[in-house]
């Protein structure tokens, strides 16, 4: 067990109890904050689109084609920007830090 | 144009054409009306190509496939389908009719509704950006259907995949166009951006790295687009912006409908998935009852339960003798089997 912190689009932070094994997206959407993730969890949409704290960027797996390209259908794209459903926690995970991005 | 049946389907994913067989086997006729072009839902327009592993007896199907099969199982029963449209009002008419208008002027009479639109009708997705909804079909376009306005004017594309290449490449030929996109790779099949790429190398048209952050108008309609890269804020001026960033999910007009909801999605009993209006129904991910799994698998259950019930509106005076597909004759010669 760990956690993750996720600030929402109001500005407030939620820190959320996070399981090994589970995708950030499932973590955030399963605390009932407000991610649309349409598709599910295919990477087959943009609506789980995260920034994740400079500090904790390297820390994940790089992206595959498959994200980079979805996240052609998203706003506000930045260096930061992540697919949510394309990360899962794991330990080394513990704390990271998010923002939801505009829908 | 006008049509009369006895069950309209609003949505043609696999809910909806599950619908039709179980209701097929009842002597029910459908309609069915999806605000995509094509049918199968999320299944053909989100994931055609990716493995469902929990739909019974189909170990490994994907979103096409599983399209395909239902299609094939419903097509004895003759659906008609009324695609590219929004099932956008509903009117009770003589006591025990509905008149639903589509956003085509399509208009359908029927006994029972049953929604099954999934997350909702896809729509074009809209950049989150200040006073675009000002513009909408006036300078800001978010879909085509007469490109003869963009005659010789300047325009501007926003966005990768194949909508955006496919009418970059198009309206090169009769207008001045700008394709604008956040990397130099796109997500849209290799030959349209090939083509493209060729078009801007002949210097057909003008290709701008980065994001819209802004609109603005100027002087005789003229829009002014505000758009980032690498943090730097540039504009651009142009006489139409089409951005085409794939599309999303909303209730849409079924939310002004009067039908109980629970949050984004309608309330429905367990026992006939009816809603709060008598003879309209909800089915699949769609709906909401204590339990609910937004599975495929709850959606057929559900369609099967929907159309027992659908019958008795139907046929109020004949009796429903259940029966299995296996044994019985009459079933086999609906199915043409």
């Amino acid at each position: 067990m760990g956690t993750i912190i996720v600030k929402d689009r109001q500005g407030d932070s939620h820190k959320l109890i996070a399981e090994p094994g589970y995708k950030i997206m499932e973590i955030i959407r399963d605390a009932g904050l407000e991610i649309e993730a349409a598709c599910g969890g295919c990477c087959a949409c943009a609506t789980c689109h995260v920034y994740v704290s400079e500090n904790w960027l390297n820390k994940l797996n790089k992206k595959e084609d498959e994200e980079e390209s979805m996240l052609d259908q998203a706003f506000e794209v930045s260096d930061l920007s992540r697919l949510s459903c394309q990360i899962e926690f794991e330990e080394k995970l513990n704390g990271i830090e998010l923002t939801l991005a505009p829908e | 144009m006008r049509h009369n049946t006895d069950v309209i389907i609003i949505g043609a994913g696999p809910v909806g054409l599950f619908a039709v067989f179980e209701l097929g086997l009842l002597n029910l006729q459908c309609h069915l009306v999806d605000n995509l072009d094509k049918i199968g839902g999320q299944c053909s327009e989100l994931y055609p190509d990716k493995p469902i592993y929990d739909i019974p007896s189909r170990p490994k199907v994907t979103g096409q496939e599983l399209t395909e099969g239902l299609m094939q199982q419903a097509k004895p029963f003759n659906p008609i389908f009324h695609l590219g449209q929004q099932a956008e009002k509903i009117e009770k008419k003589n006591g025990n009719f509905w008149d639903l208008t589509t956003s085509h002027g399509t208009k359908i009479t029927a006994k029972c509704i049953v929604i099954a639109a999934g997350a909702g009708s896809f729509v074009p997705r809209k950049p989150p950006i200040e006073n675009i909804d000002k513009f909408e079909n006036k300078n800001v376009f978010f879909s085509i259907k007469d490109k003869s306005k963009f005659k010789d004017k300047k325009i501007l594309i926003a966005g990768g995949g194949d909508s955006a290449l496919d009418w970059t490449n198009e309206l090169s030929s009769i207008a001045k166009v700008t394709l604008m996109h956040r990397r130099k790779e796109f997500r849209a099949a290799p030959e349209s951006v090939s083509k493209m790429q060729k078009l801007e190398k002949e210097k057909k048209i003008n290709f701008l790295l980065g994001q819209i952050v802004s609109i603005s108008e100027t002087i005789g309609e003229v829009l002014e687009v505000g758009y980032k890269n690498e943090n730097i804020v540039s504009t651009v001026k142009t006489d139409f912006l089409l951005p085409f960033y794939g599309l999303k999910m909303e209730l849409g007009p079924i939310a002004n409908w009067s039908l109980n909801l629970n949050e984004n999605r309608i309330s429905v009993d367990t026992e006939k998935f009816e809603t709060s209006v008598p003879s309209i129904f909800a089915i699949g991910d769609i709906n909401y009852y204590p339990g609910k799994l937004k599975l495929i698998l709850s959606g057929f259950h559900e369609a099967t339960l929907m159309a027992q019930k659908c019958f008795s509106y139907c046929y109020p005076d004949k009796k429903n003798i259940f029966r299995y597909t296996t044994t019985s004759k009459d079933l086999h010669k609906k199915l043409g089997v």
